[in-house]
């Protein structure tokens, strides 16, 4: 009986373990991942809206959102320009230590945020390696919001070189070679012919370091120096009001960054689709 | 095809490679290719971004942890606080990296051997927590299993404590890493598509041997990709894990924890050597990503020529 | 616009891909490159164009020497094996694209080059598609938009690489004579790559065999079919039946078969290689007191108006299979069955003596 239902969506296959494998993904997505998910959006209706409007739109929230958006798309914009960069220089050119460079960029990915929260402290701190030669051009970067924004740029490094990267490697060096016989130089032919075929992979590249520097913890709280109104990311302000025992407030700042979540994480897929019909079509 | 040796990929590296050994003598400018000086400018630009936001922080860490001298870094790596912190983080890793390999490996096989509907969603619903914060996904435990919470109370009748436990440490680390594995073995299961399997099966094979005998051979090597990033973001979770932990020490610590504690109480050096120890396991995930990387493009080469 | 290479030579690491190449390409004529993989066909037309360097040598337009041009300045047309249309623009913009981009003193004006593109996509017969993406077309017409992108420019030559190798055989066909009544139309100087020898000889004025790089024999498509200068071009230009032989004075044995060879005189006691097509090969019932070949018949395919016939020499121990080709009229005149033995005899041949054997291809 239950066989058959499932036949009804599910085209014939003479493959077994279609119902062992979907349900077991099913109940684990569903217990892991979709219960506590829903936890934050019922816990939160328990609101009424302008409840629930008055706690997400207060001047502190409000200064958050400004800070964590602003930063998360300064860094998100320096990486999509050195991220393109980066991809470039490791897929055209050859230079000693090549492959130790293209390895470390999936560094952000794999050193956890607070290892790197602290060492970009120690570094851009007044008496850091790199703070000392700032500090005397009156430019301070940690403790402030220029912090954050290393931090974020940090995180988000690997994003757009490892989205651009492939895109690059499968252009045809026959389009640049055509380009080339039809009169372009190598600024027009990068600009007309390079950079359109890669404009979607760095907007998608760009789209993933944004979601992740917006939901970004362990790496900022170290050099942000959380000042409520000046330093303060909307992530840390859900731990404090966790810390105060305000689970309504914390509930609902958290569902509002799930929303833009979800609505980032559409956008990307839409990017990715777009990329992919982009490079399937000769 | 016809291709002339022009074509050929290695050879024009070795051109490539000759010019730019070989930078006094001048060559008539390639077709395709930027002059010198731009291309030595670009280079350099992206060397100076890296080093500036990847290298020096890298080796800073190991400075910092080495800054007071050998036994300092030794005396704070094996501080029974920091020690039990290393064998809590294993604990989560043991527990949370086998249980999203099985997810991993049955969504795969569900999503990349059959066709059914609603298939992209499942994907996307596989994808949702990478794109969650850290924080938010430690605090929906917080909602669920928390005195505040739905289960907060049955809990607390029973004596059971999920939060500011070791429990909720794991459910917190297993939500952050559910994508990672799922994630590299879709791709490659759907490229390899069902021909083998069905193979094996008209040949009389059973479910469990076909998958045994031919479909794990295939993915093993991408399931252990997977499972060292998995890994990597297990033992390294910070956002989640602090929401859940309590950071009390000696029994609720991760090492990424116990490195805020130390480096909160202005204890630098110590969390800097804590905190190098994570960088060592980063280090080591990245050669074994890249030592998999090359021998898929050993592989895919030998494949080619055959 | 004639062009002129002087023994170009040219290296990819250790391999040669050009050895001392010189060419002479005559204005206003079609000229084919034909060459098995790697005998430097494509290298040589790249070299042409300014899209590779070379190692020594010189290619001279009209008299000019361009070699240390770059391929931008060289006014070249050239059209790539795979197209290369501009993915992400229109019809219209890729084939305006080497005008849209010229400095802004040499631009044509927008009605200019709405015009001239216009007239090249009515050439092209495909005007009807402007607005159009290259993936929404089929391999035939982006072949044509690549033609008509390259013809936009006014380039001083036209330079094909494999232009129909990516298309299926009929469309292949249609778009040889095509371009064989373009290039009348035109008399633009072209030179084109190819692999395929029908297509070199239905097309072009002059063709050039090349071999590991160096050219083997130059001349109109019926002079380097009648008398391939090397046993290279007769391998490489259609079937051949190959026969070694013993060469001396002027006379020359296949087996116990005996021909004049005059233009071989002052041979002595020389091994050599005798050639002979297919169709140059009479299959007898009977000897008629001439000399010829006995042989059985192993195999018959008849394929529209010829038969094959695939024959083994009744002494040659080696069982190396000779194939002939006869009129469908004269199998059936001579009732030829599977097994039954006859007497070949080459009508025509061709003699090589001494030709190292490693430098043949079977």
């Amino acid at each position: 009986m239950r066989y058959f239902q499932l036949n009804r969506f599910k085209q014939y296959s003479i493959l077994p373990g279609f119902n062992l494998a979907l349900g077991f993904t099913l109940l684990y997505l569903s217990l892991i991942v979709l219960i506590p998910l829903s936890a934050a959006f019922i816990r939160t209706a328990e609101l009424t809206w302008p409840e629930f409007w008055s706690i997400v739109t207060t001047p502190r929230v409000l200064a958050s959102y400004r800070l964590t958006f602003g930063a998360s798309f300064a860094a998100a914009t320096i990486n999509a320009f050195f991220g393109l960069l980066v991809a470039w220089v490791l897929v055209r050119y050859h230079f000693p230590g090549k492959k130790i460079v293209d390895a470390l960029v999936d560094l952000p990915f794999a050193l956890p945020t607070a290892v790197a929260g602290i060492a970009l402290t120690a570094l851009y701190a007044g008496n850091g390696w790199i703070g000392q030669f700032l500090e005397p051009l009156g430019i301070k970067v940690a403790f402030t919001p220029l912090g954050i924004f290393v931090a974020l740029t940090f995180i988000g490094l690997p994003f757009v070189v490892r989205t651009v990267q492939p895109v690059l490697e499968d252009i045809e060096a026959e389009l640049e070679e055509a380009a080339a016989t039809l009169g372009a130089n190598r600024w027009q032919t990068f600009t007309r012919v390079i950079f359109p075929a890669l404009y979607p992979a760095l907007m998608t590249g760009f789209a993933l370091a944004f979601a992740r520097a917006i939901g970004e913890y362990g790496s900022v709280i170290f050099i942000a120096g959380n000042m409520p109104m000046i330093s303060e990311i909307t992530p840390l302000l859900i731990i404090t009001k966790l810390e105060q025992y305000d689970y309504a407030g914390a509930t609902a700042l958290s569902v509002v960054m799930l929303v833009i979540s979800f609505i980032l994480l559409l956008i990307i897929n839409l990017l990715q689709w777009w990329n992919r019909r982009r490079s399937t079509l000769t | 095809m016809v291709e002339s040796a022009a074509q050929h990929p290695n050879l024009r590296t070795i051109m490539t490679t000759i010019t730019f050994l070989l930078p006094g003598k001048t060559f008539p400018q390639h077709a395709t290719k930027e002059p010198a000086w731009v291309r030595r400018t670009l280079i350099g630009l992206a060397l100076v971004f890296l080093t500036l936001f990847l290298f020096i922080p890298l080796v800073s860490v190991f400075y910092e942890a080495f800054k007071k001298g050998a036994e300092v870094y030794v005396a704070a790596i094996t501080d029974p606080d920091a020690v039990s912190a290393i064998k809590l983080t294993l604990l989560v890793a043991v527990i949370a990296v086998p249980l999203n390999l099985v997810f991993g490996i049955a969504a795969a096989w569900a999503i990349a051997k059959f066709e059914f509907r609603g298939k992209n969603l499942l994907i996307t619903m596989i994808d949702l927590p990478f794109s969650v914060s850290p924080v938010v996904s430690g605090l929906i435990y917080v909602l669920v299993f928390g005195l505040q919470g739905w289960l907060g109370p049955w809990l607390a009748e029973h004596d059971i404590k999920i939060i500011f436990a070791v429990p909720g440490i794991v459910l917190a680390t297993m939500f952050v890493t559910v994508p990672f594995i799922a994630r590299e073995l879709i791709p490659l299961m759907q490229a390899q598509g069902t021909e083998e399997e069905e193979a094996a099966v008209v040949l009389g094979a059973s479910g469990w041997q076909t998958f045994y005998h031919v479909t794990l051979p295939n993915i093993k090597w991408g399931l252990l990709y997977g499972a060292i990033l998995c890994n990597a973001r297990a033992m390294g979770e910070f956002g989640a894990v602090s929401v859940v932990s309590g950071h009390i020490r000696g029994s609720t610590n991760t090492l990424p924890l116990h490195v805020e504690i130390l480096y909160n109480e202005y204890n630098f050096a110590a969390a800097f050597a804590v905190a190098s120890l994570l960088a060592l396991l980063a280090l080591v995930t990245l050669a074994l990503k890249t030592l998999i990387e090359f021998r898929n493009q050993q592989h895919q080469k030998q494949r080619g020529i055959e | 616009m004639s062009i002129e290479v002087i023994s170009l030579s040219k290296q990819f690491g250790t391999f040669t891909a050009l050895h001392n190449v010189s060419l002479q390409v005559h204005s206003g004529e079609l000229l084919a490159l034909l060459g098995p993989s790697g005998s430097g066909k494509t290298t040589l037309l790249r070299v042409i164009a300014g899209l590779e360097t070379t190692d020594s040598g010189q290619v001279l337009f009209h008299g000019e020497d361009a070699t240390d041009q770059h391929v931008r300045d060289r006014h070249v047309g050239f059209v790539f094996q795979h197209y290369a249309l501009f993915r992400n623009m229109t019809i219209f913009e890729n084939v305006a694209f080497g005008l849209n981009v010229r400095p802004k003193k040499f631009r044509p004006s927008k009605e200019e080059i709405h015009d001239r593109v216009m007239k090249l996509l009515h050439l092209v017969q495909l005007d009807w598609l402007a607005d159009r993406y290259p993936h929404q077309l089929s391999g035939g017409q982006r072949q044509r938009i690549a033609l008509a992108r390259a013809l936009a420019v006014e380039p001083r030559v036209l330079l094909l690489d494999e232009p129909f190798g990516a298309l299926d055989a009929k469309v292949r066909k249609e778009l040889r004579s095509w371009l064989r009544r373009l290039h009348d139309d035109m008399h633009i100087t072209s030179v084109f790559v190819t692999h395929d020898q029908e297509e070199a000889l239905e097309v072009a004025d002059r063709v050039v065999v090349m071999n590991e790089g160096r050219i083997e024999q130059i001349g109109t498509p019926d002079e380097v079919y009648e008398q391939p200068a090397s046993p290279f071009v007769y391998e490489f230009l259609g079937n051949v039946n190959l026969f070694h032989s013993r060469l001396h004075r002027g006379r020359a044995w296949i087996g116990d078969l005996e021909v004049d060879a005059p233009e071989h005189a002052e041979a002595e006691e020389l091994a050599a290689i005798a050639y002979v097509r297919p169709h140059e090969i009479e299959v007898e019932r009977t000897q008629n007191g001439e000399a010829a070949l006995a042989a059985q018949i192993v195999h018959v395919l008849s394929v529209g108006p010829i038969v094959r016939l695939e024959l083994v020499r009744e002494n040659d121990d080696e069982k190396h299979p000779v194939h002939a080709e006869i009129s469908k009229e004269r199998f059936r005149e001579l009732q030829l069955t599977k097994g039954e033995k006859v007497f070949i005899k080459p009508k025509r041949l061709d003699l090589f003596p001494n030709y190292p054997r490693s430098q043949l291809k079977h």
